[in-house]
């Protein structure tokens, strides 16, 4: 049962988009969270809309892929239009009991709103059309130049590929404690919640143990085969820029100087 | 080269300094030679596994010396070349792969070494062909069999260009089927690749296919040969708690009983052939 669970929410398609070379993908999308809080007129908010479907459409996501992280977040959502309506000072709307809306609040909860959901859209963009490995290896190379400033930019990138190599084999190592514990009449789904979370010892313990097993071996396999951290390691598997990468960091970049520009005027 | 690829001169290994009666290895002679098949066999606790980790610098011996094509183990500077000579297979199939896709694992020793992007991949593919996984390239290894596992892993040893393959008991987490799988793979590496392989077991009938037998009981080489001279003391292995194939055993009762037959035979064929000579 464990074992439907998907890492990452890659959906492998053949695209433009997905074709792109991940540290563009990244970069692009910093940029375009950047340029989401700078924004100030609702006419910015729709250019940039516009521009974030068309990036669905190309990648070919179905939209209610989209929609469904949407809707986890529309709590949160009404929380911040609610709180900016009624917590910023100003021309004065209506009002509820003690409560005064505001023009600019209005103005301020429809921002945050157009943000968060751009934000998300954006980002689950990217992981959507970035496979994990692919994501560690772009994460690697663009946070290569601050490794003089103390960033373990390899450890990262070999700690994330390692947990992405046992996630699949922990959840079926998971799965098989868990009918184990059933066969001895464990029960994992009633009671309130203290006792279910208390009924998950039985699982955690033993996982706990195995994969400080599986760690100790795995750094003993490793070390064999000449592992000794990033110093002097090359990569089978180079990353290139191609034409559609420069094309793509180009419009970024082109709306990022737009926007800058707009600011400054009145 | 002249001498054995591998020496080891009375290597004694306690894991406790603190307690030097509880000995791993002890005053253990051997020599390894370019191009052989050695089997080591041994009960549990009989320091095979202890035995394999000294041949390549994974441990180091607290007495004695293990020399490695010349090179002294307990030497800080020859660790990794030790490392790269002799690879290691290990028990645990999940265990040893370190990357999300096949390719890429068995690339991570090369990397490690900082061999050339390009020259990598060559090797990549020639590793994957030799053991005969190929057209799982760019599968994830989760979803690939214990047998098929063990091969990437031995992939990833033969990309680094080693002179001796190591299997510490490579074999014995998986069903026979995948035991037929590794063992075939290394028989062929052994004899087409004239790879040097050493692989620990304490499956008899595997030891059969080797050049030679070691037999460990408690630290100790007791007994090492041909298989045939070695499967011919029966009552010696079981009191070390191992026992010779059940084809040996019974061509050795069938012996006992006077028919002419050796009791040393390894195979069905040679039993038939014996019992039931062609004319």
């Amino acid at each position: 049962m464990l074992r439907d669970i998907t890492i990452g929410q890659y959906l492998a398609r053949d695209t433009a988009v997905h074709r792109l070379d991940p540290r563009t993908k990244i970069m692009s999308t910093m940029l375009f969270m950047l340029l989401l809080f700078l924004v100030r007129q609702l006419a910015g908010y729709v250019f940039l809309g516009v521009f974030t479907a068309a990036i669905v459409v190309l990648a070919g996501i179905p939209p209610r892929m989209l929609l469904r992280s949407i809707r986890s977040l529309a709590f949160i959502l009404a929380l911040t239009f609610l709180l900016q309506l009624f917590m910023t000072r100003g021309e004065p709307l209506f009002r509820l009991g003690p409560l005064v809306a505001t023009r600019e609040g209005l103005n301020m909860g429809t921002f945050m709103i157009c943000r968060l959901t751009l934000l998300v859209v954006m980002t689950s963009l990217l992981t959507l059309t970035t496979s994990p490995i692919a994501l560690t290896d772009g994460l690697e190379h663009l946070l290569r130049p601050f490794r003089r400033l103390g960033v373990p930019a390899h450890e990262l990138a070999m700690m994330m590929t390692i947990a992405l190599r046992f996630i699949p084999t922990l959840l079926e190592e998971a799965d098989k404690i868990m009918k184990a514990q059933m066969a001895r009449g464990a029960d994992f789904r009633s009671g309130n919640l203290l006792r279910r979370a208390r009924s998950l010892i039985p699982l955690l313990v033993p996982l706990f143990v195995s994969a400080f097993r599986r760690a100790d071996e795995l750094a003993l396999a490793m070390e064999a085969r000449c592992y000794r951290g990033g110093e002097g390691r090359t990569r089978m598997k180079q990353l290139a820029f191609a034409a559609r990468d420069g094309i793509a960091l180009t419009t970024v970049a082109v709306m990022f100087l737009g926007v800058l520009f707009l600011r400054g005027r009145p | 080269m002249d001498g054995p690829l591998i020496r080891l001169e009375q290597v004694t290994h306690r894991y406790d300094p603190g307690r030097p009666d509880q000995v791993a290895l002890d005053g253990v002679d051997l020599e390894v030679a370019a191009g052989e098949f050695v089997a080591v066999v041994g009960a549990n606790g009989s320091g095979k596994s202890t035995l394999a980790k000294h041949l390549n610098a994974l441990l180091l011996p607290t007495e004695g010396a293990v020399r490695v094509a010349g090179l002294d183990t307990r030497d800080p500077g020859a660790a990794w070349e030790v490392r790269r000579m002799v690879g290691m297979v290990f028990q645990n199939p999940d265990n040893q792969i370190v990357a999300t896709v096949v390719e890429e694992d068995v690339a991570f020793g090369p990397e490690n070494l900082g061999v050339e992007p390009s020259t990598i991949r060559a090797r990549v593919k020639e590793a994957l062909a030799m053991v005969r996984m190929s057209e799982f390239r760019a599968r994830a290894p989760h979803l690939l069999s214990g047998g098929q596992k063990q091969r990437v892993a031995i992939a990833g040893i033969l990309a680094m260009r080693p002179r001796c393959l190591v299997l510490d008991e490579a074999t014995s987490m998986l069903d026979p089927s995948g035991r037929d799988e590794v063992l075939n793979t290394i028989r062929r590496l052994n004899k087409d690749e004239g790879l040097t392989v050493v692989h620990i077991t304490h499956f008899m009938e595997e030891a059969g296919a080797a050049d030679r037998v070691v037999v460990m009981d408690r630290g100790r080489v007791v007994l090492q040969g041909s298989p045939r001279t070695v499967f011919t003391q029966a009552r010696r292995l079981e009191r070390m708690g191992l026992e010779v194939p059940p084809i040996t055993a019974l061509a050795g009762i069938l012996a006992a009983a006077g028919l002419p037959i050796s009791a040393a035979s390894l195979s069905v064929e040679e039993v038939v052939d014996a019992l039931c000579p062609s004319s």
